[in-house]
């Protein structure tokens, strides 16, 4: 951190099944979110191998990486992360925009702004296309940050602490999402500190000062 | 098409990017309107010279002049790319009114009136004459009386219309000689005044051409126009007088005659400097022709020049000051490149979080660039059409702003007694004005490129992270 190297992670053997759902749970400063991080390409480990589909994240160049966090991976995080300048519309297609002049954006808007509301009303946000971040409730704008993610299909959803800033009643509704999701065949890793809310996955990874202690299936 | 609808909308909901176009703004307006009224005062002036001086002046310093002139002006006229040729004498003299015991030294220029006016804008300066400049010598006589002493105080009487006598040798001041010497500004007072005109008469060798009590020419002139070129130095220094009058005051009227220079006017499709570098090699051959002549030494201090070159003294003190102008307003384009750095760096600082989205979900370190960028460039372009927009208004309106300001305060941005200009100038120049503009836009992009290179370099994880804690 800064000019001094701080070992987060000490030697981390995890691998994520297609369709699971992982939540990872340890103590603040255990390496979950830089774990978490790493498995999405946005951040790179200083030793070892990350690999997607058996390939290897550390041969991709930058361009590659982009394509990679823009079409395979989808993030959530704690803080929603939403552009307020944006709609909640125009939030949720922003991926679809990366990557594409302004030709291509106009040869498949249509296409994108459909899906877009799609997903929103998956979401039960159908009636807030036009509204901007800042007047939603902290549920519904987790709801949209978890649309933005799915806008491009992503093959993993990565969430950072989903339910961190919401009260229990609106984060079990956000953990309602994420089990349907699941259910429907998304490949979800959620990082968490609250054993319930780990408990709702298909598998739990406890980390403790940056290792994997154990690993629980919860469906036993 | 994300970087432009996020490019528009940081624009119009951050608040703080007002600044960094006003910023642009009011600095393409001062740049504007100066270098405007700069410019044009610069080539107003310019064109003054252009129009006292013709195109071409073939001529020399020395005050002995040349011999052979006339075979040289024969020579000219034959070319086709010149239409008029005009010899000029020009001396030092003592004026002194017929009225008056006080000498003051000036700068005679003798001249054909009709040969000049063609050649250069002569007529055009002339306050009585200026439609008929042949005759800009016939004596200004005092309606009534025919003659009256210079010291009538103007508004006692208004003196009746003059009337024009050929017969007399007139002679032209320069307008601010005539008030400096005379204390009246409305020459309308000083017909029928005359002036006793002296000078030194040399030989083509350049020593006395007479002593004793001949030492000086010495002949009496009457008052017959005034004129305005708009150079203060002409205009306080130059009478004008006939060309054979100049030339015997002079002691250039010999066997062999000589004359001061030759003012050229060239056909008007004819470039100034391709018709110069032709009478250049007509004058190298004259010279050729001429060596065995008596006075073929007074050829050899003849130079060749455009208007520009005659003129340089005059126009260079302008020039530098204009070019010194554009410098300091390149200070101002460096401080508007650092309001825009400062601007930028703290709208940057701000949307650490929104880059650290965009990184997450596959937007490039380029993409990021280019989305500052293209803001910085709104902000140039928008800054740079309100500065455009409000430096031209103001341009258009600036003589009536002067009026107003003179009327209620008696202010004036230049003393039209001291500066001999008319109107303000106001009229931008296209070219000009695209390279403020451009520039302007420029100024922006340099000045948001390192904030705009920091925030491509961020790692999302660490901006995320903020956000997080």
């Amino acid at each position: 951190m800064g000019a001094t190297e701080v070992k987060v992670l000490k030697g981390v053997n995890l691998s994520v099944k297609k369709g699971e759902f992982i939540a990872i749970i340890g103590a603040s400063g255990s390496g979950k979110s830089t774990l978490l991080h790493i498995l999405g390409a946005l951040d790179k480990p200083s030793n070892g191998v990350v690999k997607f589909e058996n390939r290897d994240l550390s041969r991709f160049r930058s361009g590659q990486l982009n394509k990679f966090r823009n079409k395979m991976v989808g993030f959530v995080f704690q803080f929603y992360h939403l552009l307020d300048e944006l709609s909640v519309l125009e939030n949720v297609f922003l991926p679809a925009m990366t990557g594409k002049s302004i030709m291509g954006w106009f040869a498949c808007r249509r296409q994108a702004k459909n899906r877009a509301k799609e997903v929103l009303a998956q979401m039960g946000l159908a009636e807030r296309i036009k509204h901007k971040p800042y007047q939603l409730s902290g549920g519904e704008r987790q709801r949209v940050a978890i649309g933005r993610a799915l806008m491009n299909e992503p093959k993993l959803l990565l969430a950072d602490e989903p339910t961190g800033n919401l009260d229990s009643a609106t984060g079990n509704g956000i953990l309602e999402v994420l089990e349907a999701l699941n259910r429907a065949g998304q490949t979800i890793v959620m990082v968490t500190h609250d054993e319930r809310i780990a408990k709702r996955a298909g598998r739990t990874v406890t980390l403790v000062d940056g290792k994997i202690e154990h690993k629980n299936s919860n469906n036993s | 098409m994300y970087k432009i609808i996020l490019a528009t909308r940081y624009l119009l909901k951050r608040r703080i990017t007002y600044f960094a176009v006003l910023a642009v703004a009011l600095s393409v307006f001062i740049v504007i309107v100066v270098m405007t009224v700069m410019a044009g005062l610069v080539n107003e002036f310019k064109e003054k010279n252009h129009r006292f001086a013709g195109d071409c002046i073939v001529g020399t310093e020395s005050l002995v002049g040349f011999a052979y002139y006339e075979d040289f002006t024969t020579i000219l006229e034959q070319q086709d790319y010149i239409e008029v040729v005009s010899p000029v004498i020009k001396s030092f003299a003592l004026l002194r009114p017929i009225v008056s015991k006080q000498d003051d030294v000036i700068e005679i220029m003798g001249i054909d009136p009709v040969r000049h006016a063609l050649a250069t804008g002569f007529a055009d300066t002339l306050s009585y004459n200026a439609s008929d400049a042949s005759k800009a010598f016939w004596a200004l006589k005092s309606g009534s009386s025919g003659f009256v002493f210079w010291s009538s105080k103007e508004g006692l009487s208004k003196p009746s219309e003059p009337t024009q006598d050929p017969n007399l040798p007139g002679c032209v001041f320069g307008e601010f000689l005539l008030s400096k010497i005379t204390n009246i500004t409305n020459a309308r007072y000083l017909a029928g005044t005359s002036y006793s005109i002296s000078c030194f008469p040399l030989t083509a060798r350049g020593a006395l051409a007479q002593a004793g009590t001949d030492l000086v020419n010495t002949k009496t002139f009457y008052f017959s126009d005034q004129s305005s070129t708009g150079i203060p130095r002409v205009d306080g220094l130059v009478v004008y007088l006939p060309f054979e009058e100049a030339q015997l005051l002079c002691g250039m009227a010999g066997p062999t005659k000589r004359a001061s220079r030759l003012h050229i006017r060239f056909s008007p499709d004819v470039k100034i400097e391709v018709g110069c570098e032709k009478i250049r090699l007509l004058w190298q051959k004259f010279m050729q022709d001429k060596t065995d002549e008596t006075q073929s030494y007074t050829l050899d201090t003849v130079t060749v020049q455009s208007w520009k070159q005659y003129r340089r003294a005059s126009i260079a003190p302008m020039e530098n000051e204009q070019t010194e102008m554009s410098v300091m307003f390149g200070f101002v384009g460096i401080t508007t490149v650092f309001i825009v750095l400062v601007v930028f760096y703290m709208i940057i600082s701000h949307k650490s979080k929104d880059i650290g989205i965009l990184k997450s979900i596959g937007v490039s370190n380029l993409d990021i660039i280019e989305l500052f960028s293209l803001y910085a460039f709104l902000v140039g372009i928008i800054g740079s059409s309100i500065g455009l927009s409000a430096g031209w208004i103001f341009l258009w309106k600036i003589n009536p702003i002067e009026d107003w300001l003179y009327k209620h305060f008696g202010f004036q941005l230049w003393d039209r007694t001291m500066y001999a200009i008319g109107d303000i100038p106001n009229q931008a120049e296209f070219g000009m004005l695209a390279t403020i503009v451009i520039s302007a836009i420029v100024a922006s992009l340099v000045g948001a490129l390192i904030p705009t290179l920091q925030a491509a370099r961020q790692k999302p994880v660490e901006t995320l992270q903020v956000g997080q804690l």
